[in-house]
């Protein structure tokens, strides 16, 4: 073992240290910015300073020579500086603008893909999936690059009304966030319960405590103390699953992929707004999750045609209504999309407000 | 390079197409990298992978992995299938906070590049969805050797498991127009004021802080932290209006109707014949699209500071919940503001270590025990921009409400 260290408690670290010089001169001093192209911007400082950002969507789980090949192009054609975006797209900030261009094509032939910015698809945010989780029921990544390949010419053009924010999860715990579009997993079976292993593994009070709907209650099975799940009361969340791994919820035909839309947590126009359920029972099937991508593509085509300009996804279907959604996307609308929890009826239609 | 390769068929499908591969980057690892060390690793890691690819479940499990004199920060990893793929059975991985808005030089990056590739798998994430840089994959010896290694020059651990995380903010003041606070100064007043409850876990469940500059919240801070800053103003925003005039030219008017007049929430803006906007200030909500769509023309007041809103976050377990206003208006400018607000960052932790519920985020246990019980444990008054309208249900016991009328009117008087 190594040797006893006294760690140093630094905390987050000074960001302007790592911050290009024109940025740190001008903190606080922005005056405006526009969009000279696909993935560039441009920054007008007051006092007439300029930057440019070339943004690029990278794998997000980077090897080192991906890492120093990304350092490489930085040291040769964007002064040494970059920056990651909350949806792990790479940004290289540039202080003149005759240094765009060739670097544009530096990334671009190293095989990064410039784009994601204004009114585009960006990139997929998502969570570690079978690579690194101990709860996925999916492979986040894996369903981010598939879905990426067929939506590149989305992220490299701004075709869309307004930016698109596409999101997965590998549980339904959700750590993937929220987005205009999420791919999240739902899990449609009650877990299986290996009863040898739970005395050894789980601290059954605190499982007892997770479950949100009060379907777990401790038991004796076969002499041993275990739990139990009230299989008609269980809403299939999987919170037992993380401090009890013997409660398998898991299930390679029964763990699912469900697409939400309209999340958007702007406060532009509209108050922020959380994503609706829209599609569900798609197969969690790898290696390239065809189904899923197809009702996304689906959900942005009708988008793209239906969408005034500015308009996000959540304000299109307000404006256009529900019924109108499932009817443009063909999507079924079934029992599942009517909420049922204690507040549900504020999602119920109190008026006569409909469209024929 | 002789080593045997586990076959990766279904891994393989995920190198097509013209997007970035993240299975090529590890092959690449288990290919070429001059270490063999690492080579074994990816390569076990792979054979791993394809597993679950073929049988549709995970096989890591949690555990007990720490460095000496923290509690938290690693994400432990034991492979349930280590018999089947021995070299990545422990795959542990370490959170390490970046900068504010994650800004890094080469030189910073390589650095942590070359630490990386000594004692860890050479795979790392930027960033994961908490906000730490995920250095994935190390045994439980060689955690402490990075760590060590890395906090020499300047790196710390992030959060894990209950305890203050890692935050996060926007781009910000470096480069943002929209930028109404220092993003930066705010979230590291934040954050390293609580470092000891980032590496000791002791609190009920995970308590999260993000900032963004204005109410656009890139950073999602609305719904992804318990504790969330966003920029805003109050005095009058910034009207140039030669550009707006400009944008009519370019535009025309009835798209300048369409996109910026009716869009305003609060029907707060007026095209005037000559071409020139009138902006009732007032009414204004602070929405931003004018401004995004205008950004030449249009800019935040003077008089600038910060909203904060209390108690968001994801699914588990009550279903996903906003952030709560709490604070409509608070400046940011003074050493004594930032001091304010780090105070009442543990006015609300300290309240919610002593009566949230185990596993019960904050925003949780204010539905459970009503917004009014959480803001007198807090010591801050009620105001009407922290409801969007007032009670509805009848069923409520109002004996005290002569001495709250009172309390509000002499607030009012004093303000």
């Amino acid at each position: 073992m190594a040797d006893m260290r006294e760690p140093i408690e630094s905390g987050c670290p000074d960001g302007f240290q790592y911050m290009h010089p024109t940025m740190r001169r001008n903190f606080g001093q922005w005056k405006f910015h526009d969009d000279p192209q696909p993935g560039v911007l441009r920054h007008v400082a007051n006092n007439g300073d300029e930057v440019y950002t070339v943004k690029a969507g990278t794998q997000r789980i980077l090897d080192v020579f991906t890492l120093r090949t990304l350092c490489d192009i930085g040291d040769k054609f964007a002064d040494g500086y970059i920056r990651f975006t909350i949806r792990s797209n790479i940004e290289y900030i540039v202080d003149d603008a005759a240094k765009v261009e060739p670097l544009v094509k530096a990334l671009t032939d190293a095989g990064f893909v410039v784009g994601g910015t204004k009114n585009s698809v960006t990139s997929l945010s998502h969570t570690q999936g079978w690579l690194h989780c101990d709860i996925p029921g999916t492979d986040a990544s894996g369903v981010v690059k598939s879905m990426m390949d067929e939506l590149i010419g989305e992220f490299t053009a701004w075709n869309m009304p307004n930016r698109v924010h596409i999101t997965t999860s590998c549980c339904q715990i959700n750590c993937g966030g929220q987005g205009d579009i999420a791919i999240n997993v739902q899990h449609t079976k009650p877990p299986k319960i290996d009863h040898n292993l739970v005395s050894n593994v789980c601290e059954r009070p605190s499982v007892v405590a997770r479950c949100p709907v009060a379907a777990i209650r401790p038991a004796m099975v076969n002499g041993k103390p275990s739990l139990e799940v009230d299989e008609k009361k269980c809403i299939c969340c999987g919170a037992c699953f993380p401090p009890c791994p013997p409660m398998q919820i898991n299930d390679a035909e029964h763990s699912k992929l469900a697409v939400w839309i309209g999340g958007n947590h702007s406060n532009a126009r509209g108050k922020p707004t959380f994503q609706k359920l829209v599609a569900s029972g798609i197969p969690n099937n790898p290696p390239r999750w065809p189904e899923a991508t197809a009702i996304v593509k689906r959900i942005l085509k009708e988008y793209k045609a239906g969408a005034k300009d500015w308009e996000r996804i959540n304000e299109w279907v307000e404006r256009i209504g529900w019924p109108r959604f499932f009817e443009v996307t063909g999507l079924p609308f079934t029992k599942y999309h009517v909420d049922n929890w204690r507040g549900a009826r504020a999602s119920l239609n109190a008026s006569t407000h409909i469209r024929f | 390079m002789a080593d045997k390769h586990y076959p990766t068929p279904m891994l393989d499908e995920l190198e097509n197409g013209p997007w970035p591969s993240f299975i090529s980057g590890i092959k690449r690892l288990r290919d070429d990298h001059p270490d063999e060390r690492i080579r074994k690793v990816t390569n076990s890691l792979l054979g791993q992978l394809e597993h679950s690819y073929e049988t549709r479940k995970g096989y890591w499990k949690g555990g007990t992995v720490s460095v000496f004199g923290y509690g938290g920060g690693i994400i432990p990893r034991f492979s349930e299938v280590g018999d089947a793929f021995p070299e990545s059975r422990e795959f542990h991985t370490l959170r390490v906070q970046p900068t504010p808005a994650n800004y890094y030089t080469t030189e910073s990056m390589r650095k942590l590049a070359d630490s990386w590739e000594k004692w860890g798998s050479g795979l790392q994430t930027f960033h994961g969805q908490t906000g730490n840089i995920m250095f994935i994959g190390t045994t439980t010896e060689n955690t402490q050797h990075f760590f060590d290694e890395i906090n020499e020059y300047g790196w710390d651990l992030g959060g894990a498991g209950p305890c203050v995380r890692t935050a996060m903010s926007c781009v910000g003041a470096a480069r943002c127009e929209m930028s109404c606070t220092n993003e930066h100064a705010t979230h590291r007043h934040l954050v390293n004021n609580f470092t000891d409850d980032v590496h000791r876990p002791a609190l009920p469940y995970k308590f999260k802080f993000k900032v963004s500059g204005c109410p656009n919240d890139c950073q999602n801070s609305i719904e992804r932290s318990d504790f969330a800053v966003i920029g805003t103003w109050r005095d009058d925003m910034k009207v140039d209006q030669e550009e707006i005039k400009g944008y009519v030219a370019k535009k025309g008017r009835e798209y300048l109707m369409d996109n910026v007049i009716s869009r305003c929430p609060t029907q707060a803006l007026t095209l005037n014949d000559d071409d020139t906007l009138t902006v009732d200030n007032h009414n204004c909500v602070r929405c931003m699209h004018c401004l995004n769509v205008m950004p030449k023309a249009l800019t935040p007041g003077d008089d600038r500071g910060v909203t904060i809103l209390i108690g968001g976050k994801r699914t588990l377990k009550i279903g996903d919940l906003m952030g709560t206003v709490v604070v409509p208006f608070k400046k940011l400018e003074t050493e004594e503001d930032y001091e304010s607000l780090v105070e009442m960052a543990e006015e609300i932790i300290d309240f919610w270590a002593e009566n949230g519920l185990e596993h019960e985020r904050c925003g949780e246990m204010i539905e459970r025990i009503g917004l009014v019980n959480f803001l007198e444990g807090i010591d801050v008054e009620v105001d009407p921009h922290m409801v969007n309208n007032p009670r509805q249900s009848s069923y409520v016991r109002m004996d005290g409400w002569d001495e709250e009328a009172e309390k509000w009117f002499q607030r009012q008087a004093e303000a």
